[in-house]
């Protein structure tokens, strides 16, 4: 069963659709309980970086931590990539799971913000499992105002107002800026892969 | 690098797309769902479905439509038409739709963007404004182009972000229908008056015009219905062209 966390950041409708349509078992839950008994958890959410605040109260960051400490798949979309790292600009008073170390950045204001639409990804350091099978340059649907910096998990960049991170990898824990659920194929491949871990 | 987005539009009328449906001679051609699925195999980057009655009575056929057609949809998939409040953007939302258009009813009170970006994203809120020149200036037309809204589009494209909205979807009222192209000047003008994407719409009737309106327009995106629908231009044609004049476009693997 997979877990996919409402934590009240925007619609999950698109999300569930998508991995059910893979044949995956999912539920949207915002039960600590539920979360914890679960063999797979996706923090999705668009929106303010202030909105992780929800998951930070409510006891879903512990048990999301104890998981991730055994080994359980974790990924995190847009926004629920974001908050794997440690800060966000966005939000500063915030803690985020500090996963990784680093803050959330604005893009600079000689490009346009929010970043929307399809864009291409950098693949890089290879043998990602959460990529295998997407062809570098792939496009794949963005709609962020804040972004994740390059990190050594960085397994794809993408280039807008400067370099961010796509999509992040280790171990158990993955992260994609983009929204697979939205990408066409190449985002069904992900969530596939992501299902199948 | 950031693609151009080519967005097809369908406009349904209880349960049916009423465009282009003459045209064509499969059974189910008119069906929202397949056109759907179609012009996201041929390489549409977003579909739009605008509800062009959208009457009470119909609102429950539309949003049945909406689950249809989300249920097999993995790219962006907008709904507009007859949005009036929170509670309808609720329902189009927990139908499928990604994002939700409004027009007219932002005029009567735009607060509404605010609320539904609250709650569900500025990314989730296109707010569509429907432009028509008068002299030097463009004004912004209400009701599906029947009322002037008393508003200058510019200004209110500037009003529309500052109280939340994601994406400017900006017809030419001028251009629509006619095939002559999008009007570019007025494109320009929104485009460099926002900080935030906006779809050029009205006019398309040949790939040499989307060429125009992302060059001299400034625009994010195009979006065009019945070019599609009729056949007149393939969205992999017209992204082969736009490739060639050196628009980057995304040729989904």
């Amino acid at each position: 069963m997979i877990a996919i966390v409402d934590y009240k950041a925007g619609n999950l409708t698109s999300v569930k659709k998508a991995l059910d349509h893979l044949g995956a078992e999912t539920i949207v839950t915002s039960d600590p309980a539920q979360v914890a008994k679960s063999d797979k958890i996706v923090v999705p959410g668009v929106g303010h970086f202030a909105t992780t605040k929800t998951l930070n109260d409510s006891g879903l960051r512990d048990v999301i931590m104890e998981s991730i400490e055994r080994s359980v798949p974790f990924l995190g979309i847009c926004l629920g990539m974001q908050w794997m790292l440690a800060s966000s600009e966005e939000a500063p008073e915030l803690h985020g799971l500090a996963l990784w170390a680093g803050e959330c950045s604005r893009f600079p204001p000689d490009v346009k913000s929010p970043h929307v639409g399809w864009n291409s990804l950098q693949i890089r350091n290879g043998g990602s499992r959460l990529l295998r099978g997407v062809s570098p340059g792939s496009y794949v649907y963005f709609t962020h105002s804040y972004r994740v910096p390059l990190l050594a998990a960085t397994t794809a960049g993408c280039e807008y107002g400067g370099g961010f991170s796509a999509a992040v990898e280790k171990d158990n824990l993955f992260g994609v800026q983009f929204h697979p659920e939205k990408s066409g194929q190449a985002g069904l491949t992900i969530l596939k892969n992501f299902c199948d871990l | 690098m950031l693609t151009k987005r080519i967005i097809a539009c369908l406009d349904v009328d209880a349960g049916r797309v009423v465009k282009g449906t003459q045209f064509l001679n499969l059974r189910d051609a008119g069906d929202p769902a397949e056109l759907a699925a179609a012009h996201s195999a041929a390489g549409a980057d977003e579909i739009v479905l605008l509800d062009i009655t959208a009457t009470h009575q119909k609102r429950t056929t539309l949003l049945e439509t909406v689950r249809r057609t989300a249920k097999e949809l993995f790219i962006p998939f907008t709904v507009g038409g007859g949005v009036r409040t929170l509670q309808d953007a609720a329902a189009i939302f927990d139908a499928g739709a990604d994002k939700i258009s409004i027009n007219s009813a932002a005029f009567a009170d735009a607060s509404l963007i605010t609320c539904i970006a609250q709650h569900f994203g500025s990314q989730a809120v296109i707010v569509a404004i429907d432009a028509k020149r008068n002299g030097a200036n463009f004004e912004a037309w209400t009701s599906g182009g029947r009322k002037l809204s008393g508003k200058d589009a510019v200004e209110w494209a500037k009003e529309a972000e500052s109280r939340g909205a994601g994406e400017i979807l900006l017809t030419s009222m001028d251009r629509d229908g006619t095939g002559d192209g999008f009007d570019c000047e007025l494109t320009r003008i929104i485009s460099e008056a926002v900080r935030i994407p906006v779809i050029a719409s009205g006019g398309a009737g040949g790939a040499e015009h989307f060429v125009h309106v992302f060059r001299e327009g400034a625009a994010d995106a195009a979006l065009a219905a019945s070019i599609f629908h009729f056949g007149l231009t393939s969205i992999s044609d017209l992204k082969s062209r736009l490739f060639a004049a050196g628009i980057p476009v995304r040729f989904p693997c």
